[in-house]
């Protein structure tokens, strides 16, 4: 049987996060099918057609599935799902909101956020943030899964990719017409700079950074680097940048290939969603802050001295 | 409006828990238990709530050994009027907690649930997504605003992307973010009258609910620990060195 991946998508694209759980789904050794559920998607629906591995599309194209609400796409979901051995979705809000309602009404249990596909039904997933790493193994008939997006490459596009994709593509016409969650509104915070999840380089600022004014001096070493721009909980709740920077246990979880901390302690909590970067860089100026022990360099010196040079170094 | 928050002990934020030797979990002996940080903060929106006069009762419920009442007098001390205790020892799995907490449900039919968004040891996130479904309740996840009107709850949300706001039909799931509130300490007058509100005993055999999993836990293990770094004197030796030895800048 193949796996169901659920697309990452704001309907005109596809997120990349896809592609790590296409990877991830490819450990399964089966056919990759890709749902596509949104209205006007069929832009994202071709993105998902190029990805290697991926035979077949379904795109669930209308109106009831614009905002792509758990309450709505549930149902769609559940339907499919008896047709695969496994449905998967990235870690992110979306897929966290959507795959334990889809577990629950197939009565199955859900595994979040695995890191590691040791086999078609035994996985690991980090608990305790990220402090324990547990090996779990599922005799359900589905696996539904969340994955880690981080642990996981973006899989390969495939080389005819220019002629429009291998994959077959497949309409599918149930929707599920709900009142019971409807859509307001949405803010979407949109930037130049890559996205935080899936960045090669990561800059963050903590409470160190002592206002929202003092963060423009690391967007402009962000700029240099091509970095995005990352937060703790504590500049989230100081009110230096938005929730959606915050990176950590509760927040987004990275692994760039450089990640700079500045004026970050180390808290558990942040270290759990950075901790699996390449290279660590901590700028701190308390030589006993914990996040020098995870750090490949640390400089214990003063931010407001430290992020000049650095701006006028690179 | 009856609001039901169910609770979680779990291994105090702070703690930074260690594997055990023979790989069967982490060390929960002698270290430090509380509420599950996104429960107090569910508890706190409740009686808010109660507070404006938007609700009249708060039950707190929690699914959890003998000590888990700790937490059910704790959440009575910052406001809830009773508690329910479904007592299981051992690991339960999001499922099966989810399929208790309906079962109660069903009894209660409160008007909103509140959950946290996600328990801190299991980082599960998935309790309040499950009962929803499993109640056919429309949800409002991972919530920084909550307001009650016209017989609807309107929800702000934390998304990856920025935020969304999404009005829900009555009964709903609420699950919080950390920025919903900022939950309150407990009085002594108030720890001393939670002792004496009531609590209610349930198993789930009584309930009625098959608890099995069909997960099994192979091991758990340390995560591999990361090479030992070292300080540089200059913000130069920095640069040279993410430039010429790890290679990740330009
Ligand atoms: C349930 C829960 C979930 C949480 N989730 C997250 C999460 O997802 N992500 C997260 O980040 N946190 C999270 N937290 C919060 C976490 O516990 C810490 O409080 C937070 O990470 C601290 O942020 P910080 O390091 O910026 O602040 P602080 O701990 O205050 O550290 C500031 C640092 O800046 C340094 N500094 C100050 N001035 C200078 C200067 N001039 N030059 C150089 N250095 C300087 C100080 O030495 C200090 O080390 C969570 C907490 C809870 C309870
Ligand atoms: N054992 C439990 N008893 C009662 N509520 C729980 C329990 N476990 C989880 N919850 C609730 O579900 C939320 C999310 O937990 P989880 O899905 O485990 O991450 C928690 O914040 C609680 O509100």
């Amino acid at each position: 049987m193949s796996v169901l991946v659920i697309a990452e998508h704001s309907n005109s694209s596809l997120n990349i996060i896809t592609g790590s759980v296409i990877t991830a789904a490819a450990q399964f050794n089966t056919d990759i099918h890709v749902l596509v559920a949104g209205e006007h998607c069929q832009a994202a629906a071709e993105a998902a057609r190029q990805y290697q591995g991926v035979s077949k599309v379904l795109i669930a194209d209308n109106p009831a599935n614009a905002h792509q609400l758990p309450e709505a796409l549930t149902p769609l979901v559940t339907e499919l799902a008896g047709n695969y051995c496994a449905v998967m979705a990235a870690a992110s809000t979306t897929g966290k909101n959507l795959m334990p309602r889809v577990a629950a009404i197939l009565d199955l249990a859900q595994i979040s956020d695995i890191v590691t596909v040791i086999s078609p039904d035994t996985f690991i997933r980090p608990i305790y943030a990220g402090n324990a790493l547990a090996t779990v193994q599922s005799s359900d008939s589905i696996k539904v899964i969340t994955v880690r997006s981080s642990a996981f490459p973006e899989a390969e596009k495939s080389a005819e990719a220019k002629k429009g994709g291998q994959a077959e593509l497949e309409k599918i016409d149930l929707s599920i017409n709900q009142d019971k969650s409807l859509f307001v509104s949405e803010t979407l915070v949109s930037s130049e700079r890559p996205e935080l999840a899936s960045a090669s380089v990561v800059i963050s600022g903590g409470r160190g950074l002592g206002s929202a004014e003092n963060f423009s001096v690391l967007e402009r070493i962000a700029d240099k680097l091509g970095a995005a721009i990352g937060a703790s909980r504590a500049a989230v709740d100081a009110g230096y940048v938005g929730n959606d920077l915050q990176v950590g246990q509760t927040g987004k979880i990275v692994a760039p290939d450089l990640y700079i901390a500045v004026g970050i302690s180390g808290a558990i909590q942040h270290l759990a969603g950075m901790k699996d970067s390449k290279v660590i860089v901590a700028i701190n100026n308390d030589a006993d802050a914990p996040i020098f022990q995870i750090a490949d360099y640390g400089l214990v010196g003063d931010l407001f001295n430290v992020l000049p040079e650095l701006e006028s170094l690179l | 409006m009856k609001i039901l928050v169910p609770i979680k002990r779990v291994v105090d934020a702070n703690v930074k828990v260690r594997v055990l030797a023979d790989h069967t979990g982490v060390d929960l002996n002698n270290v430090k238990m509380a509420m599950n940080p996104f429960c107090e903060i569910a508890i706190e929106e409740a009686v808010r709530l109660k507070e404006k006069g938007l609700a009249n009762e708060i039950i707190a419920i929690t699914v959890g050994d003998e000590k888990s009442q700790e937490q059910l007098r704790t959440a009575m001390a910052l406001g809830a009027d009773r508690s329910i205790w479904i007592e299981q020892g051992g690991a339960i799995e999001p499922l099966a907690i989810a399929k208790l907490l309906k079962a109660v449900v069903d009894k209660e039919t409160p008007d909103l649930i509140i959950l946290g968004k996600q328990s801190i040891d299991g980082d599960n996130n998935q309790v309040g997504q499950m009962l929803a479904a499993m109640c056919d309740m429309p949800q409002g996840t991972f919530a920084f605003n909550l307001e009650i009107a016209e017989g609807r709850a309107i929800v702000s949300r934390e998304v990856d992307g920025g935020e969304q706001i999404v009005s829900l039909s009555l009964p709903a799931v609420v699950t919080t973010d950390l920025r919903l509130n900022e939950p309150r300490y407990a009085k002594l007058p108030d720890i001393m009258k939670a002792k004496k509100k009531p609590l209610e005993h349930l198993t789930a055999q009584a309930l009625g609910i098959n608890i099995t999993s069909s997960l099994t836990l192979l091991s758990v293990n340390e995560p591999p620990a990361r090479a030992a770094g070292v300080l540089v004197a200059s913000t130069e030796e920095l640069v040279n060195k993410l430039r010429h030895e790890a290679r990740v800048i330009q």
